[in-house]
């Protein structure tokens, strides 16, 4: 839903980058999304492709990595990926839990010439 | 070539909001992000937090619509100072609209801000404000599934009102389940059952908030 702005941000954090290693053109964005984020993929990728216009970093190909909810339980310590969003440990059943990934919004990497 | 960047794309808002932050804290003043979906009571809930608090504390709202200025007018009526921020579309508040709004406000004078944000579950979750709590206000009628639909939103909540509970007799809202899932969502999380409507349970959320505001007059 908030994918423009997102995009916006990440365009402009491409960018900045990118000049200070006087790059001509960026060839790849690898991105890390958290599966908590929400954030879809092909909008970005929509909305990169229209705001990119123009840019050193226009025809830049988005690459996702994708990372999935994980969760440590306060109680028995158990480290577990957060299945069809059921929030309590699989182990000991507590709700004690903690989210320990699934929340990134990442510019891990650029390709650029 | 590759460069290696390994920074959060929300970074230039992240620093906004500490810079907000900052400002709140030299001020030794408390800042709320109040979020819900549309119609959960939001303003309610700022309009019982102004009536009861008002005498002790000093007040500041500022209120984020896409657009009207609806409820700044409401929270007006009351005397208290308050800026109304139309999104002109964007689904949530950010850091900068903050800085930027606080500018009209007599911050240096307040002991409460109350920021209102665009009624939403899903994008305000991601954007900083500079807030000291997140506030999600939820209520009987939308149903105790909330929390499983919207997990960021919760997760990232420091105290759950639910409002509207005198409304519980007359809707299938399981209080068992929706707790659950605030506890497992966040675990440190406070829950407050309320009704702005009547009164009920509201004095329990007046007193942590006046308790907050003391807490960091006294830091």
């Amino acid at each position: 839903m908030h994918e423009l702005a997102i995009t916006e941000d990440m365009l402009s954090l491409v960018l900045s980058e990118a000049r200070k290693h006087d790059a001509q053109k960026v060839n790849r964005v690898q991105l890390r999304i958290g599966e908590m984020t929400g954030i879809v993929g092909d909008s970005v990728r929509f909305y990169f492709e229209q705001i990119s216009k123009d840019t050193i970093a226009e025809g830049a190909i988005l690459s996702f990595d994708f990372v999935p909810a994980a969760a440590r339980c306060r109680d028995c310590g158990h480290q577990f990926d957060i299945a069809d969003f059921v929030w309590s440990c699989p182990k000991c059943h507590s709700l004690n839990i903690d989210i320990v990934a699934g929340n990134e919004l990442y510019l891990e990497s650029l390709e650029v010439t | 070539m590759e460069i290696k960047v390994l920074k959060n794309i929300l970074n230039a808002n992240d620093q906004r909001a500490q810079e907000n932050r900052g400002l709140f804290e030299r001020n030794r003043m408390v800042a709320l992000n109040v979020t819900a979906s549309p119609g959960a009571g939001k303003t309610s809930l700022i309009m019982a937090t102004i009536k009861a608090l008002r005498d002790e504390f000093r007040i500041g709202v500022i209120e984020g619509d896409v657009s009207s200025a609806i409820d700044a007018e409401t929270i007006g009526t009351v005397g208290i100072p308050v800026v109304q921020i139309n999104t002109n579309g964007a689904c949530h508040l950010d850091a900068t609209m903050i800085s930027n709004a606080v500018q009209s406000l007599p911050i240096d004078e307040l002991d409460l801000l109350i920021v209102e944000n665009v009624g939403n579950l899903i994008c305000p979750a991601s954007f900083a404000l500079g807030e000291h709590k997140n506030i999600l206000v939820a209520s009987v009628p939308e149903g105790h599934d909330k929390p499983y639909k919207y997990p960021l939103m919760f997760s990232k909540s420091d105290a759950v009102v639910l409002n509207k509970i005198d409304l519980a007799p007359y809707v299938d809202f399981d209080r068992d389940q929706f707790i659950e899932a605030v506890n497992g969502l966040h675990a440190d999380a406070r829950i407050f059952e309320l009704s702005c409507k009547t009164g009920e349970g509201l004095s329990e959320w007046n007193s942590w908030i006046a308790s907050e505001i003391r807490k960091e007059r006294t830091a």
